[in-house]
């Protein structure tokens, strides 16, 4: 007999084992001697994952009650690879592009990334998966006591507990420890692919070994085995149909959709063609695996004593026939089926629930969203063991409470049934664009509650979760909602009759919802991408890292950052790592200061995707291309802001070069006002210092000539005192440093003073006419000046009027808060290039001499209207020279 | 903008032999379906016979299966789905 303390240390040894090949693998993984750690071989032993304890020990007890049926379990994994060009070949490929962490989060990818489908897929495998846990917890402290009995010292069950603590502990720290040590999911995790792979091969030679020995050793040869099965109560096979079928599919489903077969299958998957070989390979290891099934379980019948519990079979018939050495290694197989199976599953289910559940709560009670900072790999890190420690207490404290219970040995299916609700929002999201999130909400959650109502909770036996009343007459006695027999589909086997209801009307309610709604666009473009996965990726690639990769990184920097550039940072990064070239390893340190270099370039969507192009040899996914988009929008206004600005720029030179304009033609002004200053003080200067030296010489003058030149120079003196007079005056309006001396005066009376102002001195007669409103318009404002421009109007007209009865119509009319009187002339007018400058200065039209002006009157009249708050205007076309005096009414009356 | 020609209406011996490959894959898990409920259609018989039957079918869809991975291996990156996923 194997003492207690043997078979720990047996166990114990065999752990650092593990520990030591996770390590190796990790270390050689961390110096890039992939090697066979990538072969199709180990993917295909991680497969076996799918071989827990329940089926090493559970298969041949399963024979021992059902006979062939057993097989099932294992035919539907074995349909699905054999059709691997159905199925998962486009699933491995979008795992692939799409970056899938876990099944939860390809649910969630496929309907427009949303969490709550996440969340909802998680809580159903953490439901599902936990009692799988407990079972192999079960298993391993059973298999426990069974070398208890043979022991010479009675084991106690607190024992069995503390076996079950020491192995979940121990399983816990192998997960954290190489489950969790980085964050990428595009990380393969070797250390654990690698241990598994060795454990699939533990159970598979344990289980050949104890069939061989049973075949062989006990029985005595094929032919024997077949006659003992012709004695033994499995002669007969009685085929139950829809069981056969029913679990043949669930299996199917279950290979697909449970979170740990998803783990390995998808997530860990370091090459599409491993998938090839795996599509026989796996096949062959579940052949391989259940090919002694039938033979041990008749032998067990025969051999055991009655009661014995066929589940153990494979333990207690080479222990009861001597051979020690089969045992143990029987034992470690069943070890090994129960420890991979919980470090997988455990480290799916973490990913699970701190991605989907931990960490967007994390976020959320942050309130900052999702603005990455350092701390929060750290974080998530964090969250995945705590999640790890989490499921292995949830696995732990539900083997505690049900132990030993018949409910727990039949977890296995029931759990297969809890995720294989999963299948038609899987099956439908990779092959039916139009699935959508709605639908996909309802199939699941119909087929989660039918699940737990007629399977998952009725399994905890009358009394247990549900009473025996409601098992019996359904709830409320209503005969047609019994858990059993809804709508009094009675007579099936409990198990098929959930799995058909719950996936029929999941499927059902999945179609329905999808049929009935439209997606958003996320999700349209997600679907695009699953669908059409094969179009929009490229071929089988493997995740080869090296020069290659390097290289094209190289090239694409050198477009952006500039040749020269580029080459330095990586020469410099190369020379960092301690390599010559240009070269270097793509580490993760190197590609984030690479993505940071471009992203300054091409802003940080823009480079991630770039990189990740390159690299992770993944599609840019549709939230990618949304910041892409949203980095474009901005550049986009940034430019038009930029654009905005140099227009306004431009503007302002405008405006100045026409201020400077402005400036050099006010000097040019300036220059050309004191020249006509100059000359026009010069011409009377020059005519009365003539006439003065005239009357000074000696010579004798007539007296009528005296006199004239005396009139001359004092003709002479008074137009040089009116022109500075003119030039003060002008000069005291341009500056607005006019007094005005306002008083109310009549508009009528001011005219007729006017008229008769500036007719009564010698020259050419004018007639003078009133139009329009006669009526008093009363005037508060300066009174004086606008005479004085009314009388340089009329004194003007009577000047240069051509005609030969020169005639003036001075019109008054009220129009709108402003009163306007016209002076129209019957003469020429004034020529069109001429209206322009009649109000400048010093411009006189015509023979200057004519008029004896100084060109000043029409400048000054036209600062006095600015000054009293109106305007004098030229108006053409009025059959004469015309001007339009204007005077605000309501500023005139207000003032 | 006008879509390319998708594919020419023959095919060279050798894409054509791995196009037959594909629908062979394709059509193996239907076969293998077929034959592993086979035996409902007779409702029970002797364990042995059938556990030998059984054994049988899967033994050779697994080399089936092998056979036509190795055809298929060969990575080819022109459109696979003729029938457009």
């Amino acid at each position: 007999m194997i003492p207690f303390n043997i078979l720990v240390a047996v166990c114990v040894a065999y752990a650092a084992f593990l520990f030591a090949v996770a390590f190796v693998a990790e270390r050689r993984a961390e110096a890039g001697q992939l090697g066979w750690l990538r072969s199709p071989l180990i993917y295909t032993l991680s497969l076996s994952v799918y071989c827990t304890a329940w089926t090493f020990y559970g298969a041949v007890g399963y024979a021992a009650r059902s006979g062939l049926e057993f097989v099932t379990i294992y035919i539907g994994p074995t349909l699905v690879f054999v059709g691997w060009w159905w199925l998962l070949r486009k699933l491995v490929r979008i795992g692939r592009t799409q970056r899938i962490t876990s099944i939860a989060d390809l649910i969630s990818s496929r309907y427009g990334k949303s969490n709550f489908l996440a969340a909802i897929v998680t809580i159903l495998a953490v439901v599902g998966t936990t009692p799988y846990i407990a079972l192999q917890l079960q298993s391993v402290t059973l298999s426990f006591s069974v070398f208890a009995l043979e022991d010479l010292r009675p084991w106690v069950p607190s024992d069995l507990n503390a076996t079950a603590i020491w192995v979940a502990a121990g399983l816990a720290l192998f997960t954290v420890l190489f489950g969790t040590r980085n964050l990428d999911a595009n990380e393969r995790h070797h250390g654990v692919v690698t241990a598994i792979a060795v454990e699939a091969l533990v159970k598979l030679l344990a289980l050949l070994a104890v069939g061989v020995f049973v075949v062989w050793g006990v029985a005595g040869g094929m032919g024997q085995v077949a006659d003992r099965i012709a004695e033994s109560p499995l002669a007969e096979t009685t085929f139950q149909g829809g069981r056969w079928a029913g679990i043949t599919f669930l299996s199917a489903a279950a290979i697909i959709t449970l979170p740990r077969m998803f783990q390995v299958l998808v997530v860990e998957n370091a090459d599409e063609r491993h998938l090839a070989t795996a599509s026989w390979a796996f096949p062959l290891y579940l052949f391989l695996m259940s090919l002694f099934v039938v033979p041990i379980a008749v032998v067990g019948l025969q051999t055991q004593p009655e009661g014995a519990n066929p589940d153990l079979f494979v333990l207690t018939i080479p222990l009861s026939m001597g051979a020690e050495g089969v045992a143990t290694l029987s034992f470690l197989g069943g070890f090994s089926a129960a420890t991979s199976m919980v470090i997988v599953a455990s480290i799916a289910l973490s990913t699970m629930v701190s991605n989907h559940i931990v960490m967007p709560l994390w976020l959320y009670v942050q309130g900052r969203g999702a603005t990455v900072s350092g701390d929060v790999r750290r974080v998530v890190l964090m969250s995945r063991r705590l999640s790890i420690a989490a499921v292995m207490t949830l696995g732990y404290l539900y083997f505690r409470l049900t132990g030993g219970t018949e409910a727990l040995a039949a977890i296995g299916l029931i759990a297969f049934t809890g995720v294989a609700q999963v299948l038609p929002a899987l099956v439908g999201g990779i092959f039916w664009r139009g699935a959508t999130k709605r639908g996909a909400v309802a199939g699941l959650l119909t087929g989660f509650f039918l699940w737990g109502y007629t399977l998952f909770l009725p399994s905890f036996g009358p009394g247990g979760v549900m009473s025996p009343e409601l098992l019996q007459h359904g709830p409320w006695g209503i005969e047609w909602l019994r858990p059993h027999a809804l709508l009094g589909v009675a007579g099936l086997d409990p198990l098929i009759h959930a799995v058909f209801w719950s996936l029929t009307l999941n499927t059902v309610a999945f179609l329905a919802v999808s049929l009935s709604g439209f997606p958003s666009p996320l999700e349209r473009l997600q679907g695009a991408q699953f669908v059409n996965v094969f179009e929009h990726s490229t071929g089988v690639q493997g995740w080869l890292r090296g020069a290659a990769e390097a290289e094209d990184l190289l090239v694409m920097s050198q477009r952006i950052l500039g040749s020269e550039k580029a080459q330095t940072m990586f020469h410099t990064a190369a020379s960092g790592q301690g390599k010559a070239g240009y070269l270097p390893d793509t580490t993760p340190g190197f590609l984030e200061q690479l993505e940071r270099e471009l992203a300054g370039s091409v802003g940080a969507a823009t480079s991630h995707a770039m990189v990740g192009q390159i690299v992770g040899r993944s599609s840019v996914s549709v939230e990618d291309l949304m910041a892409v988009a949203d980095e474009t929008a901005q550049m986009m206004e940034h430019s038009i802001q930029l654009e905005a600005k140099s227009e306004e720029i431009s503007r302002t030179a405008r405006q100045l070069r026409e201020a400077n304009e402005k400036l050099t033609e006010i000097s040019v002004q300036k220059d050309a006002f004191l020249s006509q200053v100059s000359h026009e003080l010069r011409t009377p200067m020059t005519s009365i210092r003539a006439f003065s030296e005239i009357l000074k010489s000696d010579t004798p003058l007539a007296a009528e000539d005296r006199a004239r030149y005396s009139q001359i120079i004092h003709d002479e003196a008074i137009r040089l005192t009116r022109l500075l007079d003119d030039l003060l005056d002008l000069s005291v309006l341009e500056n607005g440093e006019v007094q005005l001396n306002t008083q109310t005066g009549d508009l009528q009376d001011l005219l007729s003073r006017a008229i008769t102002a500036a007719t009564a001195s010698d020259g050419p007669n004018l007639r003078v006419a009133r139009d329009g409103t006669t009526d008093p318009v009363v005037l508060t404002t300066d009174t004086d000046r606008l005479s004085q421009v009314f009388i340089n109007l009329i004194a003007n007209a009577r000047k240069y009027c051509t005609a030969e009865t020169p005639r003036l119509t001075i019109r008054v009319r009220q129009n709108k808060g402003s009163v306007e009187v016209d002076f129209v002339d019957n003469g020429d007018g004034i020529p069109k290039r001429s209206q322009s400058i009649i109000f400048e200065k010093f411009s006189r039209l015509g023979d200057r001499n004519a008029a004896g002006g100084a060109g000043l009157g029409l400048a000054i009249c036209r600062e006095i209207m600015a000054n009293l708050g109106g305007d004098i205007a030229y108006v053409p076309g009025q059959g004469g020279a015309a001007f339009r005096v204007r005077l605000p009414l309501d500023v005139a009356k207000a003032a | 903008m006008s879509r390319p020609p998708r594919q020419p209406l023959f095919l060279a011996r050798q894409t054509y032999r791995w196009r037959r490959a594909t629908d062979a894959a394709r059509l193996l898990p239907i076969l293998g379906v077929l034959l592993f409920l086979f035996p409902l259609l007779r409702g029970g018989g002797g364990t042995a016979a059938y556990s030998a039957y059984m054994f049988m079918v899967w033994l050779a869809l697994i080399i089936a299966a092998a056979f036509l991975s190795n055809r298929l291996s060969p990575p080819r990156n022109e459109t696979e789905d003729e029938d457009g996923g």
